[in-house]
């Protein structure tokens, strides 16, 4: 498979530019933030996209989806990332609608799956317990009492946590913290007895949750995948969610450096462009290179996760890695060129910078993929 | 589709059946490369017949035209018979500047006699080729070079210097760039000329590198006189006269896209840091590089290297067949070459004193150390590290001029 778009995916990106450039611009989010929106997107909006199969990008088309795979969910992400687009996109299309088609029960895929593509529903996954990302030190515990299952523990950035009517939860039903073996996937409904939701407003503006679990119940009919083997759904499920960041970070960090070289040539100073010293001229080309590699990993852990899901994991643990060394760099950059200027608020390149850093902390920072890498690689 | 797969079934088939075993080893280091030439001692029998063989079909340069010795492939097909080559880990049965550098810019600008005569030996490993561009005086300024060419009716008559002429002392013909209209402007005064290394004139005296080895030479043309034909119809010049900056140039992003990717490791089958270091500093009870630091190092590299070779891949399916990819050559030059020398910093690291030793035969006469002392070329030959990030900034990112 050549590691380019498709034809199909390059008319895909060019719909999906024109109409956030339009419906979605960065002052969309602006003006999400300043009337300090309760839900942190439009729903009016996301219903929008879902007309457009953009909700139920990986969904089957026997369940209203477009089913354009994760290569296309990567195209939409990655523009929703030049725009800053405020969307329960990852949490929903990718993350939730990756976990029900690869691994829940038909009944499941029934229920959710066209609701999904509707724009009908909003799912978040529930994993971190901790600051730093680390899935297989799940603690949260679902006690088995006879059929049944009761949740106890908390969670932590969640995103979109705050408005989501269900919730996939990581649980350990048995083993220790630490362990991959022992955790279950359950599908939660976020109003059930025992949910306490706290909305936190992060600092790229956008919403996630922390989420307190108080003995809630749930049955075996709730589980995704396997009782004590959800590590490999639930690895799946991250591996897609990575993939997805990837590209939306290889997004933002683009658009940031377009407008960084935009300015660069439009900035006067010692009566010459700016872009004239070859100081910023080496920076910027050197940064120039690394985006690239940035899209190439992106564009390949996607492009495997179509082909072979399984073997994606390395895939996408390089492009989360690559992608958030390189959009922090060119966030780093874009701010340092623009000068006293990029440190308003009033200036769109703050914004990139603050989503950027969401983004590469969000399943993982470059460390944890590196040492990820590491490790499948045998030191 | 169905054509790709049988032509890969093929393909394999008659890998299968014509490399040679000794030939699917990984190369140990540039000294197992193949270059060819009039002078060329082949080091193993397996060596001559994994070059006949291919060459016989074209393979040692799939995509040129078949009429000129090429395999006539489609990119498709090329990039299926390298991932076949990869996969019984057969060697290159064939490198050379005639490949990566002299056959592009012929296929490009040369006549169509020019390409029939040059183009078949060079395929066929027959005749070695070597690069007349830098002078002491002409560096990364390249076109302020002077070496002198005049017409003198039926012939061409050159004088002046070259340097750092990679294996000039064991080529047999030389692609130089000189100066023929010495009061046009810088750019509009060079041609691009073929020179026989037999020609009475031409001498070559041998450099040491800081490595210990002498790859390269000063080149000296004392009243060489070049005929305007080499053969029938076959002009010494390639492209118009005074125009050769037009081809110097072009021929620059084929060489700056091949040392990028020699850079990756694709050349050389190098070994990877990691292993390097695993073996060498070795590992803990958990299997882990016992140097925590290091490891850190290595992995970050790794990443690095794996999503360089992603992008060649990328930007070589993006590419039109046979076609070079312009400015972005000099991404490939610049992220390759400072990779490579970063991977061999790496490998230093893990070695530690073992990796000093200079002779003997422990260290295979200090291989590494060598190896290493080699890569801090990387970045400045085929022009320098600097001069590609202006390159990047001017022509893909349009940056003013200072
Ligand atoms: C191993 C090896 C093999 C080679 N093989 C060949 C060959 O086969 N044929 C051939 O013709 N040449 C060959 N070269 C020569 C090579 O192309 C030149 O060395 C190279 O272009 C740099 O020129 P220079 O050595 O004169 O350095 P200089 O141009 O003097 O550069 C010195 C320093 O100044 C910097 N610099 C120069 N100009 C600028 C600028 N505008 N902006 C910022 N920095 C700048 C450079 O980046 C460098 O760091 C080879 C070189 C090496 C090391």
């Amino acid at each position: 498979m050549p590691l380019v778009l498709t034809e199909e995916q390059e008319m895909l990106r060019d719909a999906a530019r024109g109409f956030l450039e339009a419906k979605a611009p960065v002052s969309a989010l602006r003006k999400l933030r300043d009337a300090r929106d309760e839900v942190g997107f439009s729903r009016d909006l996301w219903k929008e996209m879902a007309e457009m199969g953009w909700a139920g990008v990986l969904v089957e088309e026997a369940f209203g989806g477009s089913d354009f795979g994760f290569a296309g969910a990567g195209v939409l992400a990655e523009e929703m990332g030049r725009t800053l687009t405020a969307s329960p996109f990852l949490s929903t299309s990718i993350l939730a609608a990756t976990a029900l088609k690869k691994y829940a029960c038909e009944a499941h895929r029934q229920e959710y799956l066209p609701k999904i593509a509707a724009g009908d529903l909003v799912m978040a996954l529930a994993v971190d317990e901790k600051n730093k990302h680390a899935p297989a030190k799940t603690a949260l515990r679902a006690e088995k009492s006879g059929n049944a299952f009761r949740l106890s523990g908390e969670k932590t950035f969640v995103a979109d946590g705050h408005v989501a009517d269900k919730l996939i939860v990581a649980a350990r039903t048995a083993g220790a913290p630490g362990e991959e073996a022992g955790i279950t996937l359950f599908l939660v409904d976020a109003q059930a007895k025992g949910v306490a939701r706290e909305r936190t407003i992060m600092v790229d503006s956008r919403n996630a949750a922390r989420v307190r679990f108080d003995g809630v119940e749930a049955t075996g009919d709730d589980v995704v995948g396997e009782i004590d083997g959800g590590w490999r759904a639930l690895e799946g499920v991250l591996n897609a969610g990575r993939a997805g960041l990837a590209a939306e970070m290889s997004g933002s960090a683009q658009r940031a450096f377009e407008m960084t070289v935009g300015y660069l040539k439009e900035r006067t100073q010692f009566g010459r462009p700016i872009g004239a010293f070859q100081a910023l001229q080496h920076r910027a080309a050197h940064l120039y290179c690394e985006l690239e590699l940035a899209r190439s990993a992106a564009l390949k852990a996607l492009q495997v996760l179509d082909e072979s899901f399984e073997a994606a994991g390395a895939f996408c643990s390089l492009a989360k890695a690559k992608a958030g060394a390189v959009a922090r760099l060119a966030s780093q950059e874009a701010i340092q060129m623009h000068g006293g200027i990029g440190m308003t608020d009033e200036h769109d390149i703050g914004l990139y910078m603050k989503r950027i850093r969401v983004a590469q902390e969000m399943f993982g920072d470059p460390a944890f993929h590196a040492d990820r890498i590491a490790r499948l690689r045998g030191y | 589709m169905a054509d790709l797969e049988k032509f890969r079934a093929e393909t394999r088939a008659w890998l299968e059946e014509n490399c040679p075993p000794d030939m699917r080893k990984p190369m140990r280091g540039e000294e197992d490369i193949c270059w060819g030439g009039k002078r060329w001692k082949f080091q193993s029998e397996a060596q001559k017949i994994w070059l006949e063989r291919m060459a016989a079909r074209g393979w040692t340069v799939p995509t040129w035209p078949k009429e000129y010795g090429g395999g006539g492939l489609s990119k498709e097909e090329a990039k299926i018979l390298k991932e076949e080559m990869r996969r019984i880990k057969a060697r290159s049965p064939l490198e050379s500047f005639g490949i990566w550098m002299l056959g592009p810019a012929l296929l490009e600008y040369g006549a169509h006699e020019q390409k029939a005569h040059f183009l078949p030996p060079i395929a066929r490993g027959e005749i070695r080729w070597c690069q007349g561009y830098s002078e002491p005086n002409a560096g990364s300024d390249l076109a302020s070079l002077q070496c002198r060419c005049e017409d003198r009716g039926d012939h061409w008559l050159v004088n002046g210097q070259k340097i750092w002429t990679s294996y000039a002392d064991e080529s047999d013909w030389i692609f130089v760039l000189v100066r023929t209209d010495r009061e046009a402007p810088k750019h509009l005064g060079i041609s691009f000329i073929l020179i026989d290394m037999e020609s009475p004139g031409v001498t070559t005296r041998p450099i040491r590198l800081i490595s210990g080895k002498s790859p390269f030479c000063e080149t000296f043309f004392d009243d060489v006189k070049v005929p305007k034909e080499h053969a029938p119809g076959v002009s010494a010049v390639v492209g118009e006269l005074n125009r050769g900056w037009d081809v110097a140039k072009y021929l620059l992003t084929h060489e700056r896209e091949m040392i990028g990717a020699g850079g990756s490791g694709a050349i050389g089958g190098a070994a990877s840091p990691g292993e390097v270091a695993a073996r060498l500093v070795g590992v803990d009870e958990t299997g882990r590089l016992a140097d925590p630091i290091l490891r850190g190092r290595i992995a970050e590299a790794e990443i690095d290297g794996w999503a360089f070779l992603l992008t060649m891949e990328r930007l070589k399916d993006e590419a039109k067949a046979g076609k070079g990819m312009g400015a972005k050559s000099s991404m490939l030059k610049y992220y390759g070459t400072e990779f490579n020398k970063r991977r061999y910093e790496l490998m230093m690291d893990a070695a530690g004193s073992d990796g000093l030793e200079w002779e003997g035969e422990r260290s295979e006469d200090g291989k590494l150390a060598r190896s290493w002392l080699r890569t801090k070329a990387n970045s400045i030959e085929g022009g320098t590290s600097e001069v590609q990030l202006n390159i990047i900034a001017k022509r893909i990112l349009e940056l003013p001029d200072a």
